[in-house]
């Protein structure tokens, strides 16, 4: 076997190939036909709104398997991850708003924010922001950096656990009021919003939307393979030593601190990828993205599915959130009784969430 | 409507020339005739229309008497407008806005006294004295002072100047050095406004004075500020320190029992409203209970049916304690609604001391830094002295050992969880009583305590003490200086960074702490 075909067997079997190979149709053939060649009247039509509702939602289970990465393999518990999704989209939301161009309500060059705040040029920030590639480094480098030094400062004095997940929800919040002020130059308490085109393309043109959608699965595919790739190789191994006992793998010669915090940076910028492509496909970006509630939320997906599993995490992500628009059309004021229901209930009886219910089951049976 | 008005002023208002109609306008609010308001709008907005020697309002076809204020029916066919030009509207605006602080309604009185202050006209001098004779209001009482202080500082003769501007060297207003300060401005051909060189010492000496008492007063009430907040945070976070700092369970929940000890005070007080108006006063002696007592039984539901078979896995814990946090936010708003609900201060909590200058420090503050005291100290007996408090921290100590020597663990755990809990709805209550009661309560507060608790450090109450206050004096101090949106992160980003570098806050126990 050559080196290749070594990792393709090792990341997964054939029937997980399988599954990946039937996944991808659906994402890139069967979906974008669906919605695009087949009359709306067609019992077989998919909506705009669904494929944009499940684009939303892999945007969701990338989030996830980031927090699974860091959770579920080295088990560092993050309450602050709404944050590097949030500044991911903010990135984003910024080219986009730029985009509009002379088309918002004040015709102005400046977004209508800037011109009803009565701003005359652009600030700092904004800098270069009209260029896409500059907003694709920003929505990996802002989430990346931030990362890197707080977790280099948290990492380095042993900070973990209960501590750690209470630290970053303080960041988080701490960036949401930040967020909040409007001479924090991103819209204050109303973001950014009204978008109209992405690279010259209408955002809300079918055509737009499915390609997004289609994008969106690719990464949420790739990330899915590269996170599987990481946690079999001898990174993923000592990975899951530093969850275990940490101290014993410190003994044995290793720097705890490189690991945790080269997962801990991948994990933010991964987030900050599914903030700028959800951003585009929801059409609204503001601060309570990074409210300390969204991010807790983020870890009842992990739980759900499974920590450490990751599969389990795109499960997870979608089961919840599946169940969350559901539930917030029918019954508006019941979701979070089942919100909090399910946070009691995976913690108490599921420890190792859906995927691993139906693995022990399989083991059950034979 | 009121009282008659006198008809000789109507009439002049009516039939007189300009100028006759202007001294009309002065008399009226010389008078000061509030039911002349009606009057001068109808004539500033031209539904003002005589017929034969009678003065109507007419309004929508629908005519009113000006002198009585009786309905005229049917309308008279031969009417004539009263026109009156702008210099009359002028005085009429002037007028209305003087008469208006002689209303009943306090919003009315506050508007007009504070558009007064914007305008200041010299004629005003009399209506303002008589309004400051009935003003209660401290708040209008204080803008009415300011525009009565400028008048007299800026005309008559220089004795009475003096005099007035030396008055205000006693006075409490914020506004008083700006105002004494526009009187030494120099033009820009670098000669005084103020020609008078006596008047200019005078005003020197008087916002010397001013200001120096202004300064003391700004710092004591900054200081007080700080020890409020830190009282408010002391109470919120002491709970906290009992589940988390004693028996380590992370309760993201704890912000929902302080929401509940907010709504149980709710309940007392509409109790008492129902049926026993007379003692109204006195509800929130009987609140104090009854929040500590609704915490802590449903803490110790909580503890009996979730939270035990968690203890020693803190990370799910955490999200446990999340879920149910959700649940009683919805369980609360799905009883009393989505809606923040009113509670009531006792009169006795209400209005303040007035320190110095223009430093009122209200009651309730007073009170919610003696209870947080109070608090402080019984807790602190509580785990010195008495069986309950030796077993608590026996089995923080060492659960095994606490265990073997015939301490009933699970029953600690239990009554010490309601204990924190219990303590959560005191302080619900007591934020009652200066806030907003809804069912976001407790959201706000969560991460605060979290904070104060981790700052001070994990398992001792005195880290808790020490962290509130200095958390309330720093978060107040910064305030002042950046804003408070500002002061908050730059207090979270403070606290962030301490603890990466001292871990175990700014208490910690001694011993050799193992790794969890």
């Amino acid at each position: 076997m050559g080196p290749i075909a070594q990792t393709i067997s090792r990341l997964y079997g054939t029937k997980g190939w399988i599954a990946i190979g039937a996944a991808a149709f659906v994402l890139f053939v069967l979906v974008p036909v669906l919605n695009l060649a087949v009359p709306a009247t067609h019992p077989l039509y998919v909506s705009t709104f669904l494929v944009t509702l499940s684009g939303k939602i892999m945007c969701y289970a990338i989030v996830a398997l980031a927090m699974d990465l860091i959770w579920g393999f080295a088990g560092i518990l993050s309450l602050g991850h709404g944050l590097f999704f949030a500044l991911g989209g903010y990135a984003m939301g910024m080219h986009l708003m730029r985009e509009i161009g002379r088309e918002g309500q004040y015709q102005s060059d400046l977004p209508d924010f800037m011109v009803f705040l009565d701003w005359k040029e652009l600030p700092w920030q904004w800098w270069n922001s009209d260029q896409f590639w500059w907003a694709a480094l920003l929505v990996l480098a802002v989430p990346g950096l931030l990362a890197f030094g707080f977790g280099y400062l948290a990492f380095r004095s042993r900070i973990k656990g209960v501590y750690f997940a209470i630290i970053t929800q303080a960041l988080t919040f701490a960036a949401m009021l930040l967020f909040f002020r409007n001479e924090t130059g991103f819209g204050g308490n109303n973001g950014f919003t009204d978008f109209k085109r992405l690279l010259g393309f209408d955002v809300t043109a079918p055509e737009t939307r499915v390609v997004l959608f289609a994008v969106t699965g690719a990464t949420m595919l790739g990330v899915l393979l590269l996170g599987r790739w990481l946690v079999t190789s001898k990174f993923g191994r000592v990975l899951a030593a530093i969850r275990d006992a940490e101290s014993r793998i410190m003994f044995c010669g290793y720097n705890t601190l490189h690991y945790k915090l080269s997962i801990w940076t991948l994990s933010a910028v991964l987030c900050g990828i599914a903030g700028a492509l959800y951003v585009p496909q929801v059409g609204i970006i503001n601060p309570s993205e990074m409210s300390p509630a969204n991010s807790i939320e983020i870890a009842i997906w992990v739980a759900v599915g499974g920590r450490g599993t990751l599969v389990g995490a795109i499960v997870g992500a979608g089961i919840v959130n599946a169940a969350k628009s559901v539930f917030t059309v029918v019954f508006p004021e019941y979701w979070l009784y089942f919100l909090g229901l399910l946070f009691i209930l995976v913690t108490l009886f599921l420890p190792n969430g859906v995927v691993g219910l139906l693995k022990s089951r399989r083991r059950a049976v034979g | 409507m009121a009282a008659a008005l006198d008809a000789a002023l109507v009439g002049k208002l009516a039939f007189g020339t300009n100028n006759e109609k202007i001294a009309a306008i002065r008399m009226l609010v010389a008078q000061g005739e509030v039911a002349a308001v009606p009057l001068l709008t109808a004539l500033a907005e031209g539904e003002l229309q005589t017929a034969g020697e009678r003065v109507l309002i007419v309004r929508d076809e629908i005519a009113t008497d000006a002198v009585t204020g009786a309905a005229v029916t049917p309308l008279p066919e031969e009417r004539e407008d009263v026109i009156a030009n702008n210099r009359v509207r002028g005085a009429i605006a002037n007028a209305v806005a003087g008469l208006r602080l002689l209303s009943p309604q306090r919003e009315l009185r506050f508007e007009a006294a504070q558009k007064l202050l914007r305008g200041i006209k010299p004629g005003m001098l009399p209506l303002v004295k008589g309004a400051l004779t009935k003003e209660t209001d401290a708040e209008i009482k204080s803008i009415l002072e300011r525009v009565a202080a400028t008048i007299q500082v800026k005309s008559g003769d220089k004795n009475s100047r003096i005099e007035a501007i030396r008055t205000l060297a006693d006075s409490h207003s914020a506004g008083t050095p700006a105002l004494l300060e526009s009187i030494l401005q120099k033009r820009k051909d670098g000669t005084f406004v103020e020609p008078d060189a006596e008047i200019r010492r005078a005003v020197t000496e008087s916002l010397d004075a001013v200001q120096k008492r202004l300064a003391w007063g700004e710092r004591a009430g900054l200081l007080f500020a700080g020890v409020s907040l830190g009282s408010i945070l002391l109470l919120a976070a002491l709970g906290l320190a009992i589940t988390y700092g004693l028996m380590g369970v992370i309760n993201l929940a704890h912000g929902e029992l302080i929401m509940i000890g907010a709504y149980a005070t709710y309940v007392v007080q509409n109790l008492f409203r129902a049926h026993a108006p007379g003692a109204f006063d006195a509800y929130l002696l009987a609140a104090v209970p009854a929040a500590f007592a609704a915490s802590a039984l449903v803490g110790m539901a909580l503890e009996r049916s979730v939270i035990r078979f968690l203890y020693g896995r803190p990370l799910e814990t955490l999200l446990a304690t999340w879920g149910i946090s959700l649940m009683l936010i919805q369980g609360v708003r799905t009883f009393f609604g989505a809606q923040n609900v009113q509670v009531e201060n006792p009169s006795w909590m209400s209005g303040g001391i007035e320190l110095v200058a223009n430093v009122v420090l209200p009651w309730n503050r007073i009170v919610i830094i003696g209870f947080a005291a109070l608090v402080v100290i019984a807790i602190g007996l509580l785990l010195a002295r008495t069986r309950l408090g030796l077993f608590v921290r026996g089995v923080t100590q060492n659960r095994p050992m606490a265990s073997c020597v015939g301490v009933p663990t699970a029953r600690v755990d239990t009554l010490a969880f309601g204990l924190g809990s219990g303590v959560a709805g005191l302080a619900g209550c007591a934020l009652s009583q200066i806030g907003n009661v809804g069912p976001d309560l407790g959201q706000a507060y969560i991460v605060d305590s979290f904070m104060v608790v981790v700052f001070g450090g994990v398992g001792q109450l005195i880290g808790t003490v020490v962290a509130a206050l200095s958390l309330g004096f720093v978060n107040k101090i910064l305030e002042a200086w950046s804003g408070a949106v500002i002061a908050k992160i730059a207090v979270l980003m403070f606290i962030v960074l301490f603890i990466q570098k001292r871990p175990q806050g700014l208490f910690a126990l001694k011993g050799r702490a193992v790794e969890a």
